[in-house]
């Protein structure tokens, strides 16, 4: 590491949640109960596409037990008008239709009704007794199918963004956005050879392993309060206030800890039907998705369509760079096309690009974020394509990619010109490492693919709090995922000179502290660590002004340091110095309390680049694909907790090859999902994996004092195509779709045999 | 909201006595991880639940002759711990305990395996090839039929109204004997079928005197495939005769595309599995 010597960054101390976690202390959204509650149920579509002409609950309310039920009438209308959520854009107007289906229900599993009852069993009776008349609709699940001019509508009002001239007529192709640099013919022109090829890639789930919780107390007054598994109460709280036309400040989110999230939990789905029934019943009312309603109802990452072409010179200089991408947006608009299509090239230094990306509406759950957005299909395309490319030039993978290696002062086809980043230093450490090093063992190929992801910055507050003690505690408001209440904690004992154990970090609920932009975008420990670096600096100035009280002189006479006010030369005086605890104790005569806070719009979040390598075989006979070794090498700015950072990395690689090699939606002939549960929806068991070894490469981001940069999402970037290339080696068949499950896998190599045993 | 009634006879006449007067809304429960399961999915809602784990016959394993009988009640955990069945058995023994995971090991039983009547479940084609006689009691009285006999369809067995089942009979082992079980799963653990593949033979000089094959997950109930292991007596278990048995189980497959696997999948994995636990099962006879 570098020049900075730091006491606590880099360490690897216990989480301040450890204990709470393993003792199962700790509370997730369905451990929030109250006097009184009510059980809240949705009643969900059984059509794909369903007009719904009428809902008649009369029935169901007159069932004895039930005390409220909703339904989209209960729900304002909304304009439509975008705001942000998360990573994602999302529309009002549709969102309220996401909660609940007004006109039409546009996917199995979309919610049309809620039920609140005294019990669950009268709740589940009570949805049986709602009639639903509905008029169903031919359907379109797949992209490229709901792209074509005869595909089944899901919005009359939608009309193709971005095509001139403005088209008159409805359709699922929401917008079209389009990225250029340079001349791409022109680009094309001077390459020696050309890649082209179409690839695809399935939905897939974030599969948190907590489902959606909440619990709902709607008080006389207006008051609400809320208690939820969110990545960000502020965005509870917003999206409940815009839906429910009540005022911020009578909302009051408290966050649970997170069973996981990856994105998926940066919208709202029960917690304004939750409101809205308390508000009924003047009762609290708590509902908890079941598994298979996590899989019918809430977002999935979109599935894709790439089209990828690749120019390069013979000594593999890539010259030209083309590609076209189709994202399911799921039943409403805002796939991640937009962060996919500027994602797709960003690896690389090239004269000429054109990107190229439709957003597309079929009869699926509205998509969410899940880790870099949009970022895995693309590179799924354009890591797959720079390995046959690398296969045709006879070049080392590794070295084609260094030989492109975009680095500072690079110009992006989207936009932004590179700082500092650390790309071609982690190709450098993949190439230096034990694993690529290492010869394959028999029967074993080895595939790497690089990824890429912005990161963002954005709004944050914070505060620190001394204690009488001398012991202080940090206040944010950002669900911690990760571990970011250690990495906080170790920012400011490090600002403040004190013991990490003497730092107590806490999430606060949205009364209790400033607005904190969601967690998401791997932005907490760089920008609500930049606010929690600027609260301990407030209470250190704070300090030094007590201290100079104290001693009679100026506050820049004073210094901090190690913990401790000090003179700031010997013309300040013989004074002893003067401990935090020693100022916190003497607090209340030198002025009151102490406390520092922090607010910002943190921007300058350093880009991420991740190199991973793999490891693996392929059963001949059943397709199936065993990994034995996974390293994933990523720029990490400054690993302010290593073990924390390992862990994103494991995490988003294991996420990975279960997006490789098994998971997909397969929704039936009527546009059922069929496999709503983790038995069938198949993310790898932790004996289909190897350990995942990680190689932090630490390139500091300019922007931040301790180099911070996010470090979550990257690592589910390269996967797929890292073991799509090995598979490519291992059998001679390159896989263009994803999943490279058993069957199609299998399939692949059986089509290929007589054409390879011809050759 | 139906109640819930829960009996747990100590003896297999009054097991067999409520489920008959039950009027069709009673069920046993094994370990209960499938009924349960299914119970809080809403697939089922029984009216009594009559738990045989109290009952001695149904929770012991005992030795007859060389044979064994296997309690329908007796939990995997149990089965893989016996002292001499897996030695005699490693096949039926293994294919039992791919069932779930530890966890479900403690709780999940045979009897509940073959009752369920899943077309995947990973017991039944093993207990096919081994030549397993299921041992029924009812209001009659009591019956036996081979393991192949048991299944009417996915979810259906041939038992009658008030049957329980009370154990499965294992016949003794002739020397130069031994059986293996393989299924393909997508992952490696926790997952269904996609297809199973019993083998059990016997070998005496090198050349195959007996085999019998089931497979499971290719039809709407496990199968028997005879021309599979006529395919392989008499011969010394070479790749011709291997490539017949798999083409004879190929030729016995009449699975259906789900979200589990497609026909063309099942069709050629079935021949897969049986020429590699065929393999297993042969060299495992030799010692
Ligand atoms: C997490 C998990 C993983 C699983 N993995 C597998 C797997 O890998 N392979 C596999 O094959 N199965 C698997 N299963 C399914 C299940 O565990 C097995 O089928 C198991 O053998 C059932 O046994 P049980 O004793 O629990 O049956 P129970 O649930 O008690 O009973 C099952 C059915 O049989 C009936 N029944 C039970 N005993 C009798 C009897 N003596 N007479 C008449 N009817 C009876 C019951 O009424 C019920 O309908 C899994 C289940 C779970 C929950």
């Amino acid at each position: 590491m570098g020049e900075h010597r730091y006491k606590w960054i880099g360490t690897r101390p216990n989480r301040p949640d450890g204990a709470d976690k393993v003792t199962g202390r700790a509370r997730f959204g369905a451990d929030f109960n109250m006097p009184g509650q009510l059980v809240g149920k949705v009643l969900r579509s059984p059509h794909a596409h369903a007009i719904i002409k009428s809902i008649d609950v009369s029935k169901a309310a007159a069932l004895p037990g039930v005390k409220a039920i909703v339904t989209s009438k209960d729900f304002p209308e909304q304009p439509n008008q975008i705001v942000s959520a998360g990573e994602m854009l999302v529309n009002l107007r549709d969102i309220t239709r996401n909660v609940m289906a007004r006109e039409k229900a546009l996917y199995d599993g979309h919610a049309v009704a809620a039920v609140a009852a005294t019990t669950e069993a009268i709740a589940k009776e009570a949805l049986g007794l709602i009639k639903v008349d509905y008029q169903v609709l031919p359907h379109v699940i797949d992209v490229e199918a709901a792209m074509k001019d005869d595909a089944p509508i899901l919005h009359d009002h939608i009309r193709t963004e971005g095509v001139e001239p403005k088209p008159t007529k409805p359709s699922n192709i929401a917008k079209r956005i389009a990225f250029a640099k340079g001349d791409i013919e022109a680009g094309f022109k001077k390459a020696e050879l050309v890649v082209e090829r179409t690839f695809h890639t399935a939905p897939v789930h974030q599969g948190y392993i907590e489902p959606h919780a909440v619990l709902a107390s709607a008080a006389e007054d207006g008051q609400v309060q809320v208690w939820c598994t969110t990545q960000g109460q502020f965005t509870v709280r917003g999206f409940c206030s815009r839906l429910l036309n009540l005022e911020t400040s009578h909302i009051r989110v408290t966050p649970s800890e997170i069973g996981g999230g990856f994105g998926g939990k940066t919208v709202v789905y029960l917690e304004p039907v939750a409101i809205r029934l308390s508000q009924k019943t003047g009762k609290p009312v708590k509902m908890v998705m079941s598994r298979e309603e996590v899989f019918r109802a809430s977002g999935p990452t979109s599935g894709g369509m790439v089209k990828v072409r690749l120019g390069a010179t013979r000594d593999g200089r890539l010259v030209a760079a083309d590609c076209t991408a189709a994202l399911q947006a799921g039943a409403f608009p805002g796939s991640p096309v937009g962060q996919g299509c500027m994602c797709s090239f960003a690896c690389y230094d090239v004269d000429h690009i054109r990107v190229i990306g439709y957003d597309v509406v079929s009869n699926r759950p509205k998509v969410a974020a899940y880790r870099a957005p949009g970022a895995p299909i693309l590179a799924w395309g354009v890591e797959s394509a720079m390995d046959i490319l690398a296969q045709e030039l006879g070049i080392d993978p590794i070295d084609l990619r260094l030989k492109n290696a975009a680095k500072k002062g690079t110009k992006t086809h989207y936009g932004p010109t590179f700082n500092t980043i650390g790309f071609e230093e982690c190709l450098q450490a993949a190439k230096n490492s034990d694993h690529w090093k290492s010869p394959l063992k028999p029967g074993f190929a080895r595939g790497i693919a690089a990824g890429f992801w912005f990161n963002i910055g954005g709004d944050s507050s914070a505060a620190a709090h001394v204690g009488e003690d001398g012991t202080v505690t940090i206040i944010s408001g950002n669900p911690d995922i990760g571990g970011s209440r250690a990495s906080l904690a170790m920012m400011a004992a490090e600002e403040l000179g004190i013991d990490y154990t003497k730092v107590r970090p806490i999430v606060a609920d949205t009364s209790s502290i400033g607005f904190n932009f969601l967690t998401g975008g791997s932005r907490v420990t760089f920008a609500t660590g930049l606010a929690v670096v600027e609260a301990a600096r407030d209470v250190v100035r704070e300090l030094k002004k007590r201290a100079a009280k104290i001693w009679e002189v100026e506050p820049d006479a004073v210094v901090w340091e190690n913990g401790e006010a000090k003179p700031a030369s010997t013309n300040v005086g013989q004074q002893e110095p003067l401990s935090l605890a020693k100022l916190a104790a003497m607090a209340g005569k030198t002025g009151g309390p102490i406390n520092g806070h922090g607010q910002l719009n943190a921007q300058g979040a350093g880009p991420g680049f991740g190199v991973h390598i793999v490891d693996l075989k392929v059963d001949r006979d059943t397709g199936i694909v065993v990994v034995d070794r996974f390293t994933a090498v990523q720029d990490v700015g400054t690993a302010v907790h290593p073990s924390y950072v390992e862990g994103q990395l494991q995490g988003g690689a294991v996420q990975g090859i279960g997006w490789a090699v098994n998971e997909e939606y397969i929704y039936s002939a009527k546009g059922k999902l069929e496999n709503p549960g983790f038995l069938d929806y198949r993310m790898p068991v932790a004996s289909d994996l190897p350990r995942i070894e990680t190689i932090l490469v630490e390139v500091a981001n300019p922007m931040h004092p301790y180099g911070v940069r996010g470090v979550g999402e990257v690592p589910i970037v390269p996967p797929m195509a890292a073991i799509g290339n090995a598979v490519a080696r291992a059998t001679g068949v390159r896989m263009l779709d994803l999943p490279m499950s058993p069957p199609r896998l299998s399939a692949a190599m059986d089509a290929a045999r007589p054409k390879m045993a011809a050759e | 909201m139906q109640d819930i009634q829960y009996a747990a006879p100590k003896t297999i006449d009054e097991a067999v006595a409520l489920v008959a007067g039950a009027n069709g809304s009673g069920r046993i429960l094994a370990g209960g991880t499938d009924l349960l399961v299914q119970m809080r999915s809403g697939m089922l809602s029984p009216g009594l639940i009559v738990d045989v784990k109290k009952i001695g016959e149904l929770t012991r394993i005992s030795e007859e002759g060389g044979g064994f009988v296997i309690g329908a009640a007796v939990s995997g955990a149990q089965i893989g711990e016996h002292a001499r069945l897996p030695k005699a058995w490693p096949g039926v023994v293994e294919a039992i305990n791919l069932i779930g995971s530890k966890q479900i090991q403690g709780r999940a039983s045979a009897g509940g395996n073959l009752c369920n009547a899943s077309p995947a479940a990973d017991s039944v084609p093993a207990l096919i090839a081994a030549g397993a006689i299921v041992v029924v009691q009812g209001p009659k009285g009591r019956r036996e039929m081979p393991v192949e006999k048991f299944h009417a369809g996915p979810g259906r067995s041939n038992l009658t109204p008030g049957e329980i089942v009370v154990g499965l009979k294992l016949p003794p082992r002739a020397a130069g004997s031994a059986d293996a079980y393989l299924r393909l799963i997508p992952r490696t653990e926790m997952d269904i079928a996609v297809v199973g593949c019993g083998v059990s033979l016997t070998l005496q000089n090198g050349k195959c005197t007996a085999a019998r094959v089931g497979l499971g997950a290719v039809a709407p109930t496990p199968l028997l495939v005879e021309e599979a292991g006529k395919a392989l007596v008499g011969t010394t278990l070479d790749e011709a005769a291997l490539g017949k048995a798999a083409a004879a189980c190929r030729a016995a497959c009449k699975p259906i595309d789900d979200k589990r696997g497609t026909i063309a999948y099942r069709t050629k994995i079935a021949g897969v599995l049986l020429q590699r636990a065929a393999k297993i099962a042969a060299d495992r006879a030799k010692g």
